[in-house]
């Protein structure tokens, strides 16, 4: 019953926090710290539990038998860490958004929650047609908290975000469907359980083109390039919290399905696709890199940085080897910290000078030098500087790729020093300089401090010791690939020890 | 005693924590703690080197493991230590010349804002550094070598407010993540054909996988020695070194100078397994090697700024390192090492006395005849600059210069010719070394005041620098004279160098050595000529850059700014600049539009007035008959 408790309590907290928003202006915000902190506290009790078998917890019953729908939850040590991710940012959020929204509160954390609610159902959903059900229900509030509480050109960024990723959900549909009926007619099996559906034989031609309605989806979540450009606008116009929801969890939802289903579900047409996939991932890593360095406005380059990393998770998925799959676990972990921490300090930075533009800041060390500190941090955390986690995540990937395409990592090792060119542009822009005549910038107040410091533990954690966070996804990285269990390409002399025996 | 390795890096962290946890501290306690912190280290150290010399452990080497850093598919790299002969002569010096220099500050900075944070930035370095040269594996030496591109970066651009910190700042930084960037692909194809990243293991199984001259081992050592010429500022990666003279006098002394640049030095020589079974990657280290020591050095020889006259002067000296590395002399390069790191932390720490009592003055057009007003200044720059232009038998530079002459010239992988390019190398660092001298402390002054003289902590570093640059090369003799191999012979147990001497060349070793000695003579007697012993006027010393062609590009470094800057910066920036909008972007917003464009044209039919309707009816019919009468 915890499974489905975690996704329920940020439902209800949701809709209460509505309902007192019409009586108070505080009491929202204190009822969605408790819809995420309870689900948070949850959750971390499944650490260190073995699975037995494949989960280490499952939850099902029969929702619509007659079209072989099931709810059907289940958590491995992948799903176990995104979902804490999740609620760990949720958090965060609420405390970024703490006294940041005015504006009808109670709707805010309605939204919120339920964001964090789909994306929790997403992670543990594990019949097709119940995780299309949280698929969707993550987007209509994002589109809410773009719409009402975020930028300029709010409307817009939020009309595009809802019909790239209506696009992407529309086509996934098609594919779980697709996928449905295929199977059936090999089988006679009329189901959408993602254990019923692994290793079924399905005619070549129709497992590449199933394939690619998933990966189209995921990559448009992820994003990889080229579907990648409704972020940057959803980003810079999103408020705070609604960024660091993005940047942090809704992305990773992206590459969640990339490694839970379009690999482990086709995987020749996946090992057909893989040189694309890894060229498109390179070429993102790159391109994104380069973009941010393009831009001015704070927001908008962090924005880009994402496409950035997030080519990242392409390479590593499609690498495909238990290095570059741990790579990309501990990647999409540092990424949802070390962007949140910068989209929160392009926040605080905007709250206060009611401005994004690079070209108006400078010299902010000399008024602020804590905030500088944290912005010098998380600055080296996206550049991967060894000791912060994003290091380990991209040096595994990297290792990983090495041994399957050697150019393409190449390439993608190069995206370490555009990062360095964009990274450290933040840091001149923005903080170095002299200050201008008359400006003044508050430091970082205690708030502020409290959410940056816990991200800073959180990086400098899994930089330094980042194996238990890899021990609990081993498990579930090893049943990846048991479920892919096509033979890894291997260039070079070295293959990956043998894996003890699944359970 | 060796158990408690792991506290000499991690006392500098800690030192850093403090100070930057701990909110305004008063100077003396900050001067305290980051003094302290690599005093402490330096007292270890001492005692380390004690114990190696009187009881050494097993194998002359001892690894202490803290913890596995994380363990994936058999890639377990460990946050552990490994201390043998190699790092046990980088730690003393990263600590003992890191000490006094953290010692100089606390005068040199005393004014400064940013004291505080000068001493974390400074501990914070120290602590990567040793972890850089303690690491048992290649992933932590990563580690510590990404963290001293940090430290470099955050020291060249201390002084925030001038953009012009920061634009060197930044190259420093990127132009060697670029070299870092080979070195990662170096560990990968390592791992993914060794199977390991650990040191000594990684080198015990190419040695049995790889043949001598193999295409693996040429790739793998290729590819380090670019993380190696990116971070000891060889050709073709040099550019950022000059620049990086934007930070404070003593970063310039400790980084750039004594300890970092010379991370390129003791990565070659930790992996010269791998460079062993390479040959010909040996041959192109010593080719940069004899290349850049040559360039650098003609490019010091015009420079105006004294700092940047010292920083041509340190790729030079390190190009002397790598030319040794190249032929196999190891003892030679980190003997080299060694009384570089002294001397040259030495005339930096002197220059920057002269830079302080001058008011920040760093033009030498401007100084002249100083040696009266600054004698002790005067007294230990010489003494430094005598060591650096090898003048015969005073200061530690000559023997360490001539033993890497000498390895050169009997290597097998040497020979005649690299030994030529040392020696004029030699020559051109003698004039360029006294050009310096006489320009700054001879003949008469041509505007600079003197405003201000150093203190106590200032000059003790200086003396005890200049008595260790002085006797630092009586622990290693040259054969001829005395035969001590006290620094090589403890060397050897970690580094069994390629070089050895036959006997019976020792008429042969005492004509080089006249011939060399003879010319590095000349080359400080030419100084004198032009420029002790006439007058040099401020008006008569040439424009910055110079007019002559040939001397304007020795200036500008050989040109290789402007080649990258065309080739590389602008054309990013030219694409970054014109692709700000994201021309992917332009498929989506065409969808857009289309939509829209379809949406007005269809619009444009709802007008509202019924005789339209109307005759658009009449028309759909007509057309539908035309169509059906068609048929």
């Amino acid at each position: 019953m915890m499974l489905p408790a975690i996704i329920l309590l940020p439902l209800l907290a949701g809709l209460v926090a509505w309902l007192a928003g019409r009586w108070s202006a505080t009491a929202p915000r204190w009822i969605a710290l408790a819809g995420t902190a309870v689900p948070l506290a949850l959750t971390a009790t499944f650490w260190g539990r073995p699975a037995e078998g494949r989960w280490i917890a499952a939850f099902g019953f029969d929702w619509i038998p007659a079209a072989g729908i099931s709810f059907f939850l289940a958590l491995d040590g992948l799903s176990l860490l995104l979902v804490l991710l999740t609620f760990f940012l949720g958090v965060l959020a609420v405390g970024v958004a703490w006294r940041q929204t005015d504006h009808r509160p109670g709707f805010f954390f309605f939204n919120l929650l339920w964001i964090l609610s789909g994306t929790a159902g997403v992670f543990l959903a594990l019949d097709l047609f119940l995780f299309f059900f949280f698929w969707e229900l993550m987007v209509l509030p994002m589109y809410f908290v773009i719409g009402i509480w975020g930028h300029e050109h709010r409307t817009r960024a939020a009309i595009k975000f809802f019909l790239f990723t209506q696009a992407g959900g529309f086509i996934l549909l098609l594919a779980i469907l697709g996928l449905h009926f295929s199977h059936a007619a090999e089988t006679g099996l009329h189901t959408f359980l993602y254990e019923d559906l692994l290793g079924g034989a399905l005619p070549a031609g129709t497992a590449w083109w199933l394939m690619l309605g998933f990966f189209f989806a995921f990559a448009v979540k992820l994003p990889a390039f080229p579907f990648h450009t409704w972020l940057p606008d959803a980003h810079t116009e999103a408020p705070t919290a609604g960024s660091l929801i993005l940047a942090g969890i809704l992305l990773k939802t992206g590459g969640y399905g990339l490694l839970r289903f379009v690999v482990p579900l086709f995987p020749e047409a996946a090992a057909a696709f893989a040189p694309v996939a890894l060229v498109l991932g390179a070429v993102g890593i790159l391109y994104g890199a380069k973009l941010a360095f393009a831009q001015s406005d704070l927001k908008r380059l962090v924005a880009y940085t994402s496409v950035s990393h997030m080519g990242f998770v392409v390479v590593g998925v499609f690498a495909w080897n238990t290095w570059a799959l741990q790579g990309v676990v501990v990647t999409m972990i540092c990424h949802g910290l070390s962007t949140g921490a910068l989209f929160i300090l392009a926040g605080s930075l905007q709250e206060r000078l009611h401005t994004r533009d690079l070209g108006r800041m400078g010299g902010f060390q000399v008024l602020a030098p804590r905030m500088t500190a944290f912005a010098l941090f998380f600055a080296m955390a996206s550049l991967g500087l060894p000791g912060l986690g994003n290091f380990v995540g991209e040096f595994l990937i990297l290792l990983g790729g090495f041994q399957i395409s050697i150019p393409v990592t190449v390439a993608a090792a190069l995206g370490l020093v555009g990062a360095t060119v964009y990274s450290l542009w933040i840091i001149q822009r923005a903080f170095h300089g002299t200050p201008a005549k008359g400006a003044t910038l508050a430091d970082v107040n205690f708030r502020e401090a409290a959410i940056l410091g816990a991200l800073v533990l959180g990086l400098l954690g899994l930089g330094l010791y980042p194996r238990p966070v890899l021990d609990a996804a081993e498990p579930a990285v090893r049943w990846l690939e048991a479920d892919a269990a096509r033979p890894v390409p291997v260039v070079l002399a070295v293959e990956p020890p043998p894996h003890p025996p699944l359970p | 005693m060796l158990d408690l390795l792991w506290l000499i890096p991690a006392l500098p962290f800690a030192g850093f924590l403090l100070l930057t946890l701990a909110g305004r501290l008063p100077r003396a306690v900050i001067a305290g703690i980051g003094c302290g912190t690599v005093g402490v280290g330096a007292i270890f150290s001492l005692l380390l080197c004690h114990r190696f010399l009187t009881a050494p452990p097993p194998d002359h080497a001892f690894t202490q493991s803290l913890w596995t850093w994380f363990d994936v598919a058999g890639l377990a790299p460990g946050i552990a230590f490994h201390l043998d002969a190699l790092s046990l002569v980088m730690i003393s010096v990263i600590t003992g010349v890191g000490f006094l220099i953290h010692v100089y500050s606390a005068e040199y900075m005393r004014d400064d804002e940013g004291f505080q944070r000068f001493f974390a930035f400074l501990n914070l370095f120290v602590g990567f550094m040793l972890v850089l040269v303690l690491a048992d594996n290649f992933v932590l030496l990563l580690l510590g070598w990404e963290g001293v591109g940090l430290c470099s970066y955050l020291l060249i651009g201390f002084w925030y407010r001038e953009p012009a910190n920061g634009a060197a700042a930044r190259k420093a930084f990127v132009v060697t993540r670029i070299g870092d960037t080979a070195l990662l692909l170096g560990l990968f194809l390592l791992f993914a054909s060794l199977g390991t990243l650990h040191f000594q293991e990684a080198f015990a199984a190419a040695s049995l996988a790889w043949e001598p001259g193999s295409g693996l081992a040429v790739a793998a050592a290729l590819l380090i020695l670019g993380g190696a010429v990116g971070k000891s500022a060889q050709l073709p990666l040099q550019t950022w070194l000059p620049d990086a003279m934007a930070g404070p006098t003593p970063v310039s002394a400790l980084i750039h100078a004594a300890t970092m640049v010379t991370a390129g030095v003791y990565l070659i020589a930790r992996c010269h397994v791998l460079f062993e079974l390479a040959p010909a990657v040996l041959l192109v280290v010593a080719i940069v090697g004899a290349a850049t020591l040559l360039t650098a050095g003609f490019s010091a020889l015009v420079q105006h700024d004294i700092k940047r006259v010292l920083a041509y002067s340190t790729i030079s000296q390190l190009g002397y390192m790598f030319l040794a590395l190249g032929v196999g002399a190891w003892s030679a390069a980190m003997f080299h090492f060694v009384t570089h790191a002294l001397f040259k932390a030495l005339l930096f720490l002197a220059a920057g006395a002269l830079i302080l009592a001058l008011h920040h003055e760093q033009d030498m057009r401007k100084m002249g005849g100083l040696r009266h007003k600054l004698p002790a200044v005067f007294w230990t720059f010489l003494i430094g600059s005598v060591s650096l232009a090898a003048l015969p038998l005073i200061g530690s530079g000559f023997y360490s210069k001539e033993k890497i002459l000498w390895d050169v010239w009997i290597s097998p992988l040497g020979g005649p010719a690299f030994w030529a390019v040392g020696v004029a190398g030699a020559v051109v660092t003698a004039l360029y070394t006294f050009r310096m001298v006489f320009l700054v402390f001879f003949g008469e002054s041509r505007g600079a005041r003197v405003e201000h003289r150093p203190g106590p902590a200032v000059l003790a570093v200086l003396v005890i620098l200049a008595v260790f640059s002085t006797f630092a090369g009586g622990i290693e003799l040259p054969h001829t004279f005395g035969h001590v191999t006290f620094f090589s012979d403890f060397l050897d147990t970690a580094l069994a160098s390629l070089v050895v001497l036959p006997p019976g060349l020792d008429a042969e070793l005492w004509a080089l050595l006249l011939v060399a000695s003879a010319l590095v003579l000349a080359g400080a007697g030419v100084a004198w000529w032009l420029y002790g012993k006439r007058t040099q006027t401020s008006d008569t010393m040439g424009a910055a850059p110079p007019r002559d062609p040939l001397l304007r590009f020795w200036f500008a470094g050989w040109g290789f700014d402007a080649v990258y800057d065309t080739l590389l910066v602008r054309p990013y920036q030219f694409l970054a600049r014109r692709n700000r909008r994201d021309l992917v972007d332009l498929g989506p917003v065409f969808i857009a539009a289309l939509a829209r464009g379809l949406h007005t044209l269809l619009s444009e039919t709802q007008t509202g007035r019924l005789r339209w309707y109307a005759s658009v009816l009449v028309a759909g019919t007509l057309v539908l008959l035309l169509l059906a009468f068609a048929q």
